[in-house]
């Protein structure tokens, strides 16, 4: 639950509404972690949007979609990996798969300063899952490696590649697994 | 484990109450996590979502704290299977509502369950009894890392665990605490604290989360923000925060008697005769009189070890526990005559209130 301050602005000067090009006459302060955010909208959107209900709005759900208009320069951009694009988060408000953060960067990254106490992940690493990749990212370059040598007849270089496989092969913990 | 055996068992939630859970009724952390490579539930084709839950399931299912569990999908839930764990915090209502290609693995003992393709490909949810969030904490981490022997997770060094929505990025974790704040609802100061609390970048939720209505003077509260900071430091953070809170509430309560001690023992003696004598209740007026029977306790009205009794009636009250006890299913007014009628027969037995230890403000 997040509670909003409203405050009906009617002086001159009309701001335009954050969502829809209308003029704003809801401006919202909300404070969250010592930091003041700040929206515009119209009357119509601030009903639709819920910011009348202080009980079941949030602040960061809205600064999300009204960073994703679609005069946007990164309007046309397509996630490569999952086919989603600008007009799908607007929809859904979640992103299609973990590639999508690559995919639209140019948006994400602005708004994160606003939604969170920083924007550089300081917490957990996933050290076993990490090295694991490492280790599988070795071996999948070393078969290249392989491949390579033999169709060119370098043996000796396959010899090596062959043995440096073997050599990780060792090393590796149980086999991963991912819905690809 | 069955469905059957699982609601019929002990959970960790209606029966480890200690003295200790004054106010602090349960700490929860979760943790989202992803599959790298692989669309978002949301996102994914219903194919998709099936080979994920497969997949996750057996990841689950394989790490030690996951022994002997629960390993169900939602589909094979009946609908009052469904709400009975919700009603135990063990699934969410998103997930009780998902169509297909969904899941969910619990421990035995209730305290560890991991919901598969809800919002995320998995949410891992650890749940303690009482103001616990460091041994929490160390519980869960323990159950991701073992996961990760398993699983490939979606994760980067600058963003952390990648999560189907951005306010969930980096260590896409939320801590929360359920506490029984009566006397900061009695003398009106919740709206405070809640604005308060939200300055500090902590969220106030009601007993069942996103939109629930505080019934029982019971809430939920949480980190707000998930990137920028470490889970230890988020941890820390929210103690602090619920240390404060605890602090309120106890000077609430002892204003309360000191200005009109006899208002605050009728509101208690009143509830009593109500719980004892009423025929139809509705969930949130028993929710409210079990909360100021809590209070009772909290006064040494009643003895300490009544407090685990409603404990577990707080959620025994639930629509989905009261239809199980009950072996049927019964529209609303039903419900209500058969509410009744279990809280009735509940405090025919109870300890009578005793007034006359009461008047020191113990709390």
């Amino acid at each position: 639950m997040v509670r909003a301050e409203l405050i009906k602005n009617l002086m001159a000067n009309p701001l335009k509404c954050d969502l829809c090009a209308k003029p704003a006459t809801v401006h919202l302060t909300q404070i969250v972690s010592n930091k003041v955010h700040k929206v515009d909208l119209c009357e119509t959107c601030a009903q639709a949007k819920g910011v009348t209900d202080p009980s079941g709005f949030s602040l960061a759900d809205l600064l999300l979609k009204a960073s994703l208009n679609p005069d946007t320069p990164t309007a046309g951009v397509r996630c490569e990996q999952c086919g989603f694009t600008q007009s799908d988060f607007k929809k859904h408000g979640r992103f299609g798969c973990p590639t999508c953060y690559e995919a639209f960067k140019g948006v994400v990254e602005p708004m994160l300063d606003t939604m969170h106490k920083g924007t550089t992940h300081t917490g957990k690493i996933p050290q076993r899952a990490l090295e694991r990749k490492s280790i599988y990212d070795r071996l999948t370059k070393l078969e290249l490696d392989l491949t390579e040598a033999i169709k060119s007849e370098r043996y000796e270089d396959a010899a090596r590649a062959r043995d440096e496989i073997s050599q990780v092969k060792q090393t590796v913990p149980s086999n991963p697994k991912s819905a690809r | 484990m069955t469905i059957a055996s699982l609601i019929d068992s002990p959970s960790e939630l209606t029966d480890a109450a200690s003295s200790k859970t004054a106010i602090v009724l349960m700490t929860r952390i979760r943790l989202a996590r992803n599959l790298s490579g692989t669309a978002f539930p949301g996102w994914a084709k219903p194919a998709q979502r099936e080979e994920i839950l497969r997949i996750c399931r057996e990841a689950v299912a394989a790490t030690s704290p996951m022994k002997r569990s629960l390993n169900i999908t939602v589909g094979e839930l009946s609908e009052l299977e469904k709400q009975i764990l919700v009603e135990r915090h063990l699934i969410s209502r998103e997930l009780s509502g998902a169509k297909g290609g969904a899941g969910v693995v619990i421990s035995k003992d209730q305290a560890f369950s991991v919901m598969v393709n809800e919002e995320d490909h998995l949410r891992i949810q650890v749940l303690r009894s009482g103001f616990q969030l460091k041994k929490a904490w160390n519980a869960i981490t323990e159950l991701d890392s073992a996961l990760e022997d398993h699983l490939d997770y979606a994760f980067t060094p600058t963003l952390g665990y990648l999560t189907a929505c951005p306010t969930n990025l980096g260590t896409a974790m939320r801590a929360s605490a359920m506490m029984h704040l009566p006397a900061l609802v009695i003398s009106n100061q919740m709206e405070k604290v809640v604005r308060a609390v939200n300055q500090l970048g902590m969220v106030v939720r009601g007993l069942f989360g996103e939109g629930s209505d505080a019934s029982g003077s019971i809430f939920q509260i949480s980190n707000q923000t998930t990137l920028g900071e470490s889970e230890g430091e988020i941890i820390k953070r929210l103690h602090t925060v619920l240390q404060s809170i605890i602090e309120h509430e106890l000077n609430a309560r002892e204003k309360l008697l000191e200005a009109d001690a006899g208002k605050l023992f009728d509101k208690v003696g009143r509830a009593f005769g109500i719980l004892q004598n009423s025929h139809l209740l509705s969930s949130g007026e028993a929710m409210n009189l079990l909360s100021l029977i809590r209070l009772g306790i909290d006064l040494a009205v009643f003895p300490d070890a009544s407090r685990s009794v409603i404990d577990r009636l707080f959620i025994e009250a639930q629509p989905g526990h009261l239809q199980h006890a009950q072996k049927g299913e019964f529209d609303p007014a039903q419900r209500d005559l058969l509410r009744a009628a279990r809280l009735r027969s509940e405090f025919a037995n109870f300890v009578h209130p005793n007034f006359s230890f009461s008047t020191n403000g113990k709390n």
